[in-house]
């Protein structure tokens, strides 16, 4: 393999691998901070007690998974001058900026705020302590914003203009500036998308999570005998604390799944105008056609993982679905994979120089199978979460002494197992968007063609083997940092929240505190 | 190449890219200190190391952002600078990075889990990540202000080893022993006890070593490298801040001995930027080939854009992150006590009234 490949497989691995824990990150910091707004402006005791504990039991899981997000992060910074110089020469003029915001208006914010929430429980005031949480949510979602405003320049360039003098793309103010790259129409679409998916992950965490304690102390209620002052506590443990906290996580997940579907759709429009060939791909649509089908099944050629338009067969389809989501007209033409490729060779050339100076022979079909694939395990792995959503309502159904809980282990098993499919939607999500540009980094903004970049124009020109160790080394630290993750998330979110033990003596209650600090 | 003289906002983004880095090793710098005194001052005690890293607990991510902004600063405001040095300085800056992301799990993790095995082995993780961050920052920026072989297309040609030299290594040095005495200044500020006398000792015994490296990096790279001889006057106030700090250290004024460090290690800053400018990474091969202030920079709008953001809002980062330095400045005797008595006493009894764990269950069953 050569730099130019070892240094995409690098941003791929440590992206996604970052974007694991980011969207649990974002969405979770959010929903604490109004788990524990609930907490401070409840009156009932019962009620803001149970909130209490919820905040905090959440919360250590967010401190685990806060780090990680934050140590993968400071890579993705340094990735761009490391692996892509060429790029950040051309681009940096107008993509620095955003990412220098980042680091001012949000990086700052969530750091040194997380620190005051950790640290500050039992010494700030109540409503500053509170205040300092909502910080670290807004934080996060800034951070996000400023990205994605960063990616959708890679996306659909704009308020930038190509200076012949530098050779490079810089922030024009006759078209805006930098008003016009934070107000990008791809970067208003993108960012509820991806906001709402980060909800969904941390909704279906918090659902997952509080749904199997549910259904663990309910079990232990009934095994000890309701009429027994344990069993009483592990009753109310299931109806009083868990199950809120279920139907929390559901409404969440209600909430994101309609802001993630609104968004998405929009999305797919801006798409067909904006990167056809992206959408072309997601469809596997070779040919131009009107009112094009959705393929739910598409083989290609005998290997079946064919990465082109030969002999691609499309076993499944339901008629009309693509022309309407890329323009709400069932009868629309969309251009294919062949054509586009056809007409882009003619507009910007059969061939193109590499950062050596080699001419090298363009192709503007990004990998079919990939795209294909990747766009629909992103819509296809929602359905976990609409299943759990609806089972978690149900067994939850009722209201005050009727509230209901459930024994059902099945239940507990699968929204614990449907955990992780919206993390893998997430990664879907990216896979597609960034893999449909190629073979661009900056894919031409079709009203004005001039900032473009091919991807193969943006890598660095270190050698094979230095990117090879790089790629390496953060693959295996990468590796074990997952497990010392996953060990850890285990073990926060199976300790559950800790029942209080009965002085003897006393007979004064003694709740356990849930460790917080470092 | 004719030297072309940078413009008002391409100095003042030198200067502010200056400020950015000053603010992390003057911020992150004692919080290395405090790390490597985990193997110094530690004793082997896991508990005693706790404290020594509860010291900096809340407060070490805010101080790790200054080199966030000042690395997307350069970015944003010197692209070509970005590009060369960060592709240039390759395998460097890997190592670096693998040291601040496993640094990242050792705070996070340490006390999440309760065996010996993994408490030694994330204090061993903070044990080196204080040591090599600072030892190869101190590299890294000793090869920036002397410069690299760059070629005709801004790639450098210096490779690893050649970072190693003489000049590069002894930076290296200095920079652990700046932020090694800065951190221990800190811990005299931060702890009670014997572990604020043994800390006053390491500081007395650290200080002379000290002034030794520092002087002779500072002045070889005076008389070497320095691009402008008014440095010397940051270089005096370096080093008489450092004398300072000996003399104030003995004299227990622990507060007047931390700000004396921050100043010599405030002056060392200057001394480095102030003489590679008009530079940003010289060329020892060819000095047409060196990359400039003038050259490497941003567009003027794009400066000019920046420049806003940073008015605007930098003043509202220094506010709430010296709140926070206020918040947890109290001496803490122990691991789990980051900020013990006397912080407002009487929010402290209503919040815990309020949000106590068992208040609200046993209201509710009465």
């Amino acid at each position: 393999m050569e730099a130019l490949d070892l240094a995409r497989w690098q941003f791929g691995i440590t992206t996604v691998y970052h974007f694991i824990f980011v969207p649990l990150t974002i969405g979770l910091s959010l929903l604490v901070a109004i788990m524990q707004t609930i907490a401070v402006r409840s009156k009932d005791p019962v009620r803001k007690d149970a909130w209490t504990r919820l905040t905090k039991f959440f919360g250590s899981m967010l401190i685990v998974n806060f780090g990680i997000g934050i140590a993968t992060g400071i890579v993705q910074e340094f990735q761009f001058g490391m692996n892509w110089s060429e790029y950040s020469r051309y681009v940096g003029d107008v993509f620095g900026a955003p990412l220098a915001l980042e680091g001012l208006l949000a990086f700052f914010l969530e750091s040194v705020f997380l620190g005051l929430w950790i640290f500050g429980w039992n010494k700030l005031p109540e409503k500053i302590h509170l205040l300092t949480i909502w910080m670290v949510a807004i934080g996060t979602m800034l951070s996000a914003y400023f990205i994605i405003a960063a990616n959708s320049f890679m996306q659909h360039p704009v308020g930038a203009v190509l200076n012949p003098e530098t050779g490079r793309a810089e922030l024009d103010p006759s078209q805006g500036s930098i008003l016009s790259v934070l107000t990008n129409v791809t970067t208003l679409a993108a960012f509820p998308h991806v906001i709402s998916g980060a909800w969904l992950v941390a909704s279906a965490f918090v659902t997952g999570v509080a749904g199997w304690h549910m259904v663990r102390h309910h079990n232990k209620a009934r095994e000890l005998g309701m009429e027994t002052t344990d069993g009483a506590e592990h009753h109310l443990m299931s109806r009083d604390v868990f199950r809120p906290a279920v139907r929390f996580g559901v409404v969440a997940m209600f909430v994101s799944a309609l802001v993630l579907v609104i968004s998405g759709d929009f999305q797919a429009k801006i798409m067909f105008e904006q990167q056809p060939m992206k959408m072309a791909s997601a469809e596997a649509l070779c040919e131009t056609q009107s009112g094009a089908p959705f393929s739910i099944l598409t083989v290609g050629g005998p290997d079946a993982f064919a990465a082109d338009c030969d002999s691609v067969t499309h076993l499944i389809e339901v008629p009309y679905v693509t022309a309407i989501l890329a323009t709400y007209d069932p009868n629309a033409t969309l251009q294919g994979v062949d054509d586009l490729n056809a007409q882009y060779k003619e507009q910007f050339g059969e061939t193109t120089t590499d950062i050596f100076g080699n001419e090298v022979e363009a192709d503007y079909r990004p990998n079919l199978f990939v795209t294909y694939w990747s766009f629909r395990l992103m819509i296809g792995l929602a359905v976990f979460s609409a299943i759990v959503a609806f089972w978690a309502l149900w067994v939850t159904r009722g209201k005050g002494d009727q509230a209901r809980t459930t024994g059902s282990k099945a239940f507990a098993w699968f929204t614990v197992l449907a955990i992780p499919m919206p993390f893998l939607a997430n990664s879907a999500g990216w896979v597609f968007t960034e893999m449909g540009r190629q073979p661009w980094v900056v894919h031409p903004n079709p009203l004005d063609p001039t900032v473009r970049l091919m991807t193969i124009q943006g890598v660095s020109s270190n050698p094979g083997w230095m990117v090879l160790t790089s790629m390496v080394t953060f693959t295996l630290l990468y590796g074990v940092l997952a497990v010392v993750w996953f060990y850890l998330m285990r073990k926060a979110a199976l300790k559950g929240i800790p029942i209080p033990q009965r002085d003897e003596q006393t007979d004064e209650l003694d709740t356990p505190a849930i460790s917080f600090g470092y | 190449m004719d030297m072309i003289d940078p413009t008002l906002l391409q100095t003042l983004w030198f200067a502010l890219i200056a400020f950015f880095f000053l603010g992390y090793f003057l911020l992150e710098g004692f919080d290395f200190g405090v790390e490597m005194n985990v193997l110094a001052l530690g004793k082997g005690d896991t508990e005693r190391r706790g404290t020594i890293i509860s010291t900096i607990a809340p407060i070490w991510d805010g101080n790790q952002v200054w080199l966030l902004v000042g690395g997307a600063s350069i970015f944003a405001a010197f692209p070509e600078w970005y590009a060369t040095l960060f592709s240039g300085f390759y395998l460097a800056l890997l190592l670096l990075l693998v040291m601040l992301i496993v640094r990242v799990c050792a705070f996070k993790y340490r006390a999440k889990h309760d065996t010996p095995t993994w408490t030694k082995t994330w204090d061993w993780v903070h044990i080196l990540s204080g040591f090599l961050p600072a030892l190869l920052w101190g590299v890294a920026f000793a090869n920036i202000v002397r410069g690299v072989a760059i070629d005709g297309n801004s790639w450098v040609t210096t490779s690893l080893l050649g970072l190693l030299n003489p000049f590069g290594l002894l930076g290296g040095i200095v920079f652990v022993l700046l932020f090694w005495l800065h951190g221990t200044l800190y811990l005299t500020l931060r702890t009670v006890g014997e572990l604020r006398e043994d800390a006053n000792r390491l500081a007395g015994i650290l200080i002379l070593p000290t002034i030794i490296a520092g002087a002779a990096f500072l002045i070889w790279y005076q008389l070497a490298y320095s691009n402008s001889a008014l440095t010397w006057l940051p270089l005096l106030v370096a080093a008489v801040a450092l004398v300072a700090v000996a003399v104030l250290n003995r004299m227990r004024r622990e507060g007047a001995a931390f700000m004396a460090s921050l100043t010599a290690i405030g002056g060392a800053g200057v001394t480095l930027f102030g003489g590679l400018f008009p530079y940003v990474l010289p060329a020892t091969n060819d000095a047409a080939n060196s990359l400039t202030v003038a050259g490497a920079s941003s567009s003027e709008h794009t400066l000019l854009v920046m420049t806003i953001a940073v008015v605007v809002f930098m003043p509202i980062v220094l506010a709430y992150e010296i709140w926070s330095f206020w918040v947890f400045r109290h001496r803490i005797a122990g691991p789990d006590d980051p900020q013990p008595p006397g912080l407002v006493e009487r929010a402290r009894g209503a919040y815990r009234e309020a949000f106590d764990q068992d208040g609200g269950r046993r209201h509710a069953e009465s």
